[in-house]
């Protein structure tokens, strides 16, 4: 077996980080296990957005350190798989899924016309893995939202990650192509490590294993122990007001 | 229209306007993938001022406008990559601007009577075999960086915040497509003309777009429509004795009312 079970995958040291002068991320430590299915949870203007632009070196580090599979962070996207948020943005954009998939190669020889034979069968086969096959000739633009999103993570996937990393990546499909998003995550999930960002308890926490609320600072819960908890104190709801409060305060 | 074509001026323009088309095909599909239609416009009136300068300092016009262009898209281009916010104003201030220094240095030039119309409305019939030349250098040019760069270019307009992510230099690409719009815009003042130009880059382009399903294939379908539009205009003019860039102009727009009324019933 060539990875331990528990690799750290991330690990963040006392990251803080500032826009002007207000702390927007105060000393936060993470430390993500391989395989881990983490979400990323918090208010808006909390901070997420920023930690994931640390960890993708987008922003630059002020203080603290970033170590993704062990060495400082540099530019990451090879080793993470980015799906952005929003992916309704230009929609009329004359481009096929496959190519979009195809933006995720990261080859440095490249064909000097169009797509080299392997790169076309490697994007063919994400795209299998997302459930797009056959919709690899289509423009973006005819795609429901939920396909767009499974488009954008064969991209992530193109480059053979062992992380994936998503922002907000329902926010704008509906309720059945959430699930289906989910549970194509979980899948994921048994070979590579997910970290989500969302904001949508609701559904996040079936899936996932470790959940980290951020507002400025970061509170960290492994969720053997909270879902438990949460299955004694209520029958069918949740509330999320409860739960968020629940998982800002404590610090495990 | 055969036996026009045994002139030499009318092999030219057909020849300007094929080219010009195909041209403006590839690059008008990147100015509107890219939304940069407004600030093709800016360079285009802009180009203006290249025009005055260059009957004010006596050098070629086609080199003076060439000059100008290329210099007012590089201003675009820095001011936008810096200046996210008031992107209309900096790009009204300098299409106003370029147009201002043009006038005021043709005023200022002595004896000047060269036909300003033909600046704003085109002058295809008077392309001269130097014209040519440029046209065609240019057209190679495009093919060139277009092949060698289509993947960076296409993820640069596609998602130019992921393409920046995968290490892929946007800056440059942004200029670089900014630079060959000035170029277009330049060549495109020939055949129809300063004031017409966004016509040319976007009718077509607005039809292909809904006809293609790749950029590529847009950029084919727009200089093959551009080319026709073209053709059907030329010889229009030519046998209504009619300005040639206006009626191209109002042949693309009514054919791309058509071409929206079938759409609709479709």
């Amino acid at each position: 077996m060539q990875t331990k079970f528990n690799q750290r995958v991330i690990e963040i040291e006392n990251l803080s980080f500032a826009y002007d002068k207000e702390f927007v991320l105060e000393k936060i430590n993470l430390i993500v296990d391989n395989r881990d299915f983490l979400v990323l949870i918090g208010p808006n203007g909390g901070g997420k957005s920023t930690l994931v632009k640390l960890i993708l070196g987008i922003n630059p580090i002020q203080s603290g350190s970033v170590k993704i599979l062990n060495k400082p962070l540099h530019n990451s996207l090879s080793q993470i798989g980015y799906v952005p948020q929003n992916t309704n943005v230009n929609t009329n954009f004359p481009i096929k899924a496959i190519e979009v998939v195809m933006m995720g190669h990261h080859t440095h020889k490249r064909a000097i016309f169009g797509y080299k034979k392997e790169e076309t069968e490697h994007a063919m086969h994400v795209l299998r893995q997302v459930g797009m096959e056959e919709f690899a000739d289509k423009k973006i633009g005819s795609l429901s939202g939920g396909q767009r999103q499974r488009v954008m993570i064969a991209r992530a996937l193109c480059a053979n990650p062992k992380i994936l990393l998503l922002d907000e990546p329902t926010s704008s499909i509906d309720a059945d192509g959430q699930k289906q998003i989910y549970e194509l995550l979980r899948e994921l999930n048994k070979k590579i490590t997910v970290i989500v960002v969302s904001h949508d308890l609701s559904v996040v926490l079936q899936y996932a294993t470790k959940v980290a609320h951020i507002n400025k600072k970061l509170a960290f819960h492994d969720l053997s122990s909270v879902k438990k908890e949460f299955e004694m104190s209520s029958d069918t709801h949740v509330c999320e007001v409860e739960l968020l409060q629940m998982l800002g305060k404590c610090k495990c | 229209m055969l036996e026009a074509l045994s002139y030499e001026f009318i092999q030219n323009a057909v020849i300007a306007g094929i080219l010009v088309s195909l041209i403006s095909g590839i690059i008008g599909s990147l100015v509107v993938v890219n939304r940069m239609v407004f600030l093709a416009g800016g360079i285009a009136h802009a180009a203006y001022g290249g025009i005055g300068i260059a009957i004010f300092t006596g050098i070629p016009i086609f080199l003076g406008t060439t000059i100008f262009a290329v210099f007012a898209a590089l201003i675009m281009a820095f001011v936008t990559i810096k200046q996210r916010e008031n992107i209309d104003t900096f790009i009204g201030l300098i299409w106003a601007v370029g147009m201002a220094i043009g006038i005021i240095l043709v005023d200022l030039t002595p004896g000047y009577n060269v036909d300003l119309m033909s600046y704003l409305f085109g002058s295809i019939l008077a392309v001269t075999r130097e014209d040519l030349y440029f046209m065609a250098a240019l057209f190679v040019v495009i093919i060139f960086v277009m092949t060698f760069w289509y993947r960076d270019i296409l993820a640069v307009s596609y998602d130019s915040e992921y393409a920046s992510l995968s290490g892929i230099n946007v800056k440059f690409f942004y200029t670089l497509i900014l630079i060959l719009s000035a170029l277009t815009v330049v060549i495109a003042i020939k055949v129809v003309g300063l004031i017409l130009v966004i016509a040319l880059l976007t009718i077509p382009i607005y039809i292909a777009q809904n006809l293609s399903s790749s950029l590529y294939s847009m950029m084919l379908i727009s200089g093959f429509i551009a080319s026709l539009f073209t053709i059907v205009g030329l010889w229009l003019s030519y046998s209504f004795d009619l300005t040639s860039g206006a009626t191209i102009i109002l042949v693309s727009a009514l054919s791309l009312m058509l071409f929206m009324i079938v759409q609709k019933i479709r």
